[in-house]
């Protein structure tokens, strides 16, 4: 029977002929990520052996620079990891450094076919590489860096079929609120993006879909192979690969379409992103406090420099605070050397270290009591970027630059035409 | 450890939706503090003061996709703060990894949010995931975890078994 590009690499990682929604499976791992919240005391605890130092990667990322001094104590821990087990993809503050599913891209860690954990729960975001890529719990990557292994229970995949191109202003976060909207939670089941629309994203744009694809609740999240994936993943890593297809008689619990090109700047209401997407004009002038474009989502240079475009020559409204965060020191030397941080900061905007930052409440623009604020990161539960009286809506990295000029919600299209 | 010995439970039930995240289990702002500390911060933003009113062995009942969201130790906190066990239509798979590293019995039991109103009785078999409406005698079949997994369960979860193993260091 076929099986789609999860199921694929359930079976080829766990050694059977085949794998079907249901089946519990051990794999090897490729590729274990740790980061700075690991390494908390409430978090960690102290390995005695790994199984290959080589496989593992260690970066900062959550609370960085230190804010303050249990963020530095878990730093101090990282450090001493890293030095014992000899780890030599170590991202430490400085020149490497940066949010973990940015390194994945910036350095093609995830190769086609691979398996690669991270507990942080945008590691789907990898999965934009054509491999199995999925946030886990702090325990499994302990147990994953000692023994080489985890488990995955496969679910049944849900395909979206890209067509057509996106509108100017429209964004692969629009796609996103338009699928979480319309489909609400995956949970328990796969995501797996394909069709003749993906090949006019950006691999970054494409990326953007995966890591929100956490926000679906799925398992995995996956996308097709072509040939700019392959010419990106080449371009940073030699190791040879082999993409995986899906079998054209893989069994899908769904196949829905989604027509790019029929999309419009979307903007999710506060507390959640499951079914609460709506035309921007459903909260067009609504005042904000804060407009923030960054995170593992949006944090790329696409990003930055669509952005840069629609503040260009304006300034940001009195009283919005415009933070904008590159998700890694590449990206932002990338956007430095472009140009567009130089607009953005005639525009008014902070421009922050990279860093997780404030999209998980941590630091670098936490919200206050009552406070609102715009954001293209990953999430807007409920007190998620702060005080739990503040209120956060979500939209594309072009909606949040253009609130921030009028300070309140407002269509990208009016500055971009 | 407690390998063979039924896990089965008996409590007064309390009542959430659907899309229960896990940054309101477990905020950001208790990241540093111990995890029994942690515990009483459960739901604190969308129920203030709940937490205090939990009594060791009641039994959480949710609703589609509990636990969406982060990583975080969510299910530590449901756990420490005395709760035996949750009972939802279905989980975040994420958040069900968690559960089974840490140990804390969840099930998967579809029509289980309308079968119970807050304050009934319930009565779990966790192994066989039967669970019965003890106040209106009604009864109700889960998916129970597949063996792997409810066998780690029932060594105590993931660090138990690595510590065991001499695989970590004992906890200080």
């Amino acid at each position: 029977m076929g099986m789609t590009i999860a199921e694929k690499i359930l079976a080829a990682k766990s050694g059977n002929k085949t794998v079907v929604p249901g089946d519990v499976v051990t794999v090897d791992v490729d590729t274990v990520i740790l980061f700075d919240n690991n390494f908390m005391p409430t978090n960690w605890r102290e390995i005695i052996k790994v199984a290959d130092p080589s496989k593992i990667v260690v970066t900062f990322d959550h609370r960085v620079p230190a804010p303050t001094q249990q963020a530095a104590a878990a730093q101090v821990t990282g450090r001493a990891f890293v030095k014992q087990f000899g780890i030599k993809r170590f991202h430490d503050v400085g020149h490497n450094q940066g949010i973990s599913h940015q390194l994945v891209a910036d350095y093609g860690y995830a190769l086609p076919g691979s398996v690669l954990l991270c507990s942080d729960s945008h590691t789907c975001s990898a999965g934009v590489f054509n491999c199995l890529a999925r946030g886990v719990g702090g325990p499994d990557i302990i147990y994953a860096a000692i023994k080489g292994q985890t488990w995955f229970r496969c679910g049944e995949t849900v395909r979206y079929e890209l067509v057509g191109k996106l509108p100017e202003a429209v964004t692969a976060k629009d796609a996103f609120l338009q699928i979480a909207g319309v489909h609400g939670e995956h949970a328990t089941m796969n995501v797996e993006y394909g069709g003749s629309g993906v090949a006019g994203l950006s691999i970054n744009a494409r990326k953007t879909l995966s890591a929100m694809s956490a926000e679906l609740s799925a398992e995995f999240a996956t996308f097709e192979a072509d040939a700019a994936l392959v010419e990106w993943i080449s371009a940073r890593n030699p190791a040879p690969f082999v993409p995986v297809r899906p079998d054209a008689d893989a069994k899908y619990h769904a196949v829905r379409k989604v027509d790019l090109s029929a999309l419009e700047p979307l903007v999710a209401l506060p507390d959640s992103v499951v079914r609460n997407s709506y035309p921007v004009s459903k909260a067009a002038g609504t005042r904000i406090d804060q407009a923030y474009i960054g995170s593992c989502a949006n944090g790329t240079q696409d990003d930055i420099e669509l952005a840069a475009r629609v503040v260009k020559g304006r300034r940001v409204a009195a009283g919005v605070r415009f933070i904008v965060i590159p998700a890694s020191q590449t990206v932002y030397r990338d956007v430095v050397a472009s140009g567009a941080v130089q607009v953005l900061l005639e525009a008014g905007a902070m421009i922050a270290p990279p860093t997780c930052g404030a999209c998980g409440g941590g630091h670098m623009g936490v919200l206050g009591p009552n406070e609102v604020c715009l954001t293209s990161s990953t999430r807007n539960f409920k007190g998620r970027m702060g005080d739990p009286s503040s209120q956060v809506y979500m939209a594309s990295p072009a909606t949040v630059a253009a609130s921030a000029l009028t300070g309140v919600i407002t269509d990208p299209r009016e500055f971009m035409q | 450890m407690s390998t063979g010995q039924a896990m089965n439970f008996k409590g007064r039930v309390w009542i959430v939706g659907d899309n229960i995240n896990t940054d309101l289990i477990l905020p950001n702002k208790a990241f540093y503090l111990t995890h029994e500390e942690q515990a009483l911060y459960v739901f604190s933003a969308n129920r203030p003061g709940w937490a205090e009113q939990v009594k060791k062995g009641d039994i959480l009942i949710g609703g589609s996709n509990f636990g969406m969201g982060s990583s975080r130790a969510a299910a530590r906190s449901l756990k420490n703060l005395g709760l035996s066990c949750l009972i939802a239509e279905s989980l975040n798979g994420l958040f069900m990894r968690n559960c089974v590293n840490f140990a804390f019995p969840a099930l998967e039991c579809p029509g289980i949010h309308a079968a119970f109103t807050e304050g009934e009785e319930a009565e779990v078999e966790f192994e066989r995931a039967q669970v019965c409406n003890v106040t209106h005698g009604t009864a109700l079949s889960g998916k129970p975890l597949p063996a792997p997994l409810m066998a780690l369960v029932q060594a105590g979860g993931v660090y138990q078994l690595l510590e065991k193993e001499g695989l970590i260091a004992p906890k200080v």
